[in-house]
């Protein structure tokens, strides 16, 4: 079980506002801290450890950019969407970011409740209001990799790339 | 049952009879391409091995030629990458540079009815050649790359039947502008082309559309093929291909018809093409700073070509800049022979090598703060293509050239 406190954001969130262009090819480091600085100044200095972000329709849109790796890398547990953009769902599994679709999720949650998120069940929770909703299941194949850290750790085992030096950043 | 042709395609290559909407499927790919921002230090991996070489092409587009040391870094490291492997399709800095989506329709390696990845979002260009081809993360690229295969969650598809013919002015982009103002994003969705419209446009135009999918979210955009798809194709490769055509009784979530001659010239407002475009009319007079052509969606000869058309013995106004990026140097080439290239640089427009460049806020055109830039390429989000205080709306390369000769947003049309 997840249970962390709320972000709220709205519809066609880019990956642009999550990765800067100044930033493209930065460090994972150097991007984290980039994280919405134009639509959002000083969110990444309020944002703590384990929150999560709850997001409205079509997230993600734009670029194949890290987008998730950074919202990783900034502390965020999980986050939910009433729908995702492909590509950067796609980066938030291989990444091992937790990004799910849950339609309804954005009327569930006003920003600083608390989210009670429980993958095995699918379901989450509004712990103020105690309301709850299904969230959209992903194929077990998906969700085991991004359960457990992204795509490149299988790659390693495979000996099709070479293992990775740090683990705490990819 | 059924299929469209995004099913078709992903049911033959993961060796299936068919599929449906809602399936996860795992496919062999048939193409992987590999860009210059595959290989910058911070994003990397050391790679052991890669499955096909000579189903791979590695073209540098990003960051062309090398503005500073670590993308000359990067492309030295590629460069070694290729050599390791015996990757043969290398469109290095030169004659064969390009956007990597154009390289891909130049050189014939985006097959009909196969799939094909690179680690960029706008490579749904190549649904153009009725290719199964997707954008896809950089770890997505490396799997692909070494094991051959990738894997799709198969979505549902909003199919448009394409009538009549555009009128003078009027251009594939503004065809995307309306489809983007009227049904917004297609997040999960695969958009299909077809209907007896189709002909009319040329293929560098089905590449403008194909290309701006990826604007609206949609998984894969697809056109039928034809005789001009299966002619390009000819001309440009040995390689066999077996093109995909839709069901009569394929199931679509929706379907629309696009009546052509009824589209005019829209403009996207700043931030997003998402139900945001107006007729020109309704922000004719706004006042520009830069004026950009280019991209893998505006980048072709045919937009190169109808700048021309619309700045010929004009000149660009004072205190505008109007950058030409053209999407190859095939392209560029072929403007110089044609005469474009000396009529835009007689108007004062300045054309650059080809790259993505200003598109992304890379190179060769960056924003600054609170400046207002009108373009014909793939985005305007907030902040894209600089300062995050930079506006930009999104037209057509005509009404682009037009507006860069007025110094203000307007009608192709009304140019005096």
């Amino acid at each position: 079980m997840i249970r962390g406190k709320v972000w709220t954001f709205g519809d066609n969130i880019n990956t642009d506002l999550m990765v800067p262009s100044e930033v493209t090819y930065a460090s994972p480091e150097a991007q984290a801290r980039a994280v919405f600085q134009a639509n959002r100044p000083g969110w990444v200095n309020e944002v703590q450890r384990g929150d999560v972000l709850i997001g409205g329709r079509n997230f993600g849109m734009g670029s194949s950019r890290p987008a998730a790796r950074s919202l990783k890398n900034v502390g965020l547990s999980c986050m939910l969407a009433e729908s995702l953009n492909g590509l950067f769902f796609r980066n938030a599994v291989n990444f091992g970011f937790v990004a799910m679709e849950c339609p309804g999720i954005h009327e569930l949650f006003a920003e600083g409740q608390v989210a009670q998120v429980d993958i095995d069940n699918w379901l989450v929770t509004n712990e103020q209001t105690g309301t709850s909703l299904p969230i959209t299941p992903i194929p077990v194949e998906l969700r085991s990799l991004m359960m457990e850290g992204g795509v490149f750790s299988l790659l390693e085992k495979l000996g099709l790339i070479e293992p990775g030096k740090a683990k705490a950043k990819q | 049952m059924g299929m469209t042709i995004a099913e078709a395609i992903l049911a033959r290559a993961s060796g299936r009879a068919a599929v449906s909407p809602g399936d996860f499927v795992v496919v062999n790919v048939d193409t992987v391409v590999m860009l210059d921002t595959s290989f910058f230090k911070t994003l990397r991996k050391e790679v052991l091995k890669v499955h096909a070489p000579e189903n791979v092409a590695v073209i540098y587009d990003h960051v062309v030629p090398a503005p500073d040391q670590a993308a000359a870094e990067a492309h030295h490291y590629g460069r070694e990458f290729v050599k390791k492997f015996g990757i043969k399709r290398f469109h290095d800095v030169g004659p064969d540079q390009g956007i990597s989506h154009a390289v891909v329709a130049d050189k014939g390696y985006a097959l009909p009815g196969t799939v094909l990845v690179c680690s960029d979002s706008h490579t749904c260009a190549s649904g153009a050649f009725n290719t199964a081809a997707r954008g896809i993360g950089y770890p997505d690229m490396i799997y692909a790359l070494t094991t051959g295969k990738t894997w799709f969650q198969v979505g549902e598809t909003v199919r448009y039947d394409l009538v009549g013919k555009l009128r003078p002015g009027v251009s594939a982009k503004d065809v995307f502008l309306h489809i983007a103002n009227r049904f917004g994003e297609h997040a999960g969705q695969n958009i299909e082309y077809g209907g007896p419209g189709m002909s009319t446009l040329s293929m560098n135009a089905r590449r403008t559309m194909a290309a701006m999918g990826a604007e609206l979210s949609a998984e894969f955009v697809t056109f039928e093929p034809d005789e001009l798809l299966i002619n390009y194709m000819r001309e440009r490769t040995d390689r066999s291909f077996v093109p995909v055509v839709a069901s009569p009784d394929a199931k679509y979530r929706a379907r629309h018809t696009i009546d052509l001659d009824q589209l005019e010239p829209l403009v996207a407002l700043p931030d997003t093409v998402i139900n945001n475009s107006r007729p020109i009319s309704e922000v004719e007079g706004e006042k520009i700073d830069q004026a950009f052509i280019g991209s893998c969606a505006n980048g072709t000869l045919d937009d190169l070509s109808e700048a021309a058309r619309v700045v010929a013995g004009k000149h660009v106004a004072p205190g505008v800049r109007f950058l030409i990026t053209p999407s190859s140097q095939a392209v560029l080439q072929a403007a110089a022979k044609a005469g474009y290239l000396q009529t835009l640089i007689a108007a004062g427009a300045v054309v650059t090598p080809a790259t993505c460049g200003a598109c992304y806020g890379g190179h060769m055109g960056v924003l600054g703060p609170n400046e207002t830039c009108i373009t014909a390429s793939t985005r305007n989000f907030k902040g894209r293509m600089g300062d995050n205080t930079a506006r930009i709306f999104m037209a057509s390369p005509a009404t682009v050239a037009a507006s860069a000769i007025a110094g203000k947003i307007i009608h192709p049309g009304a140019l005096q």
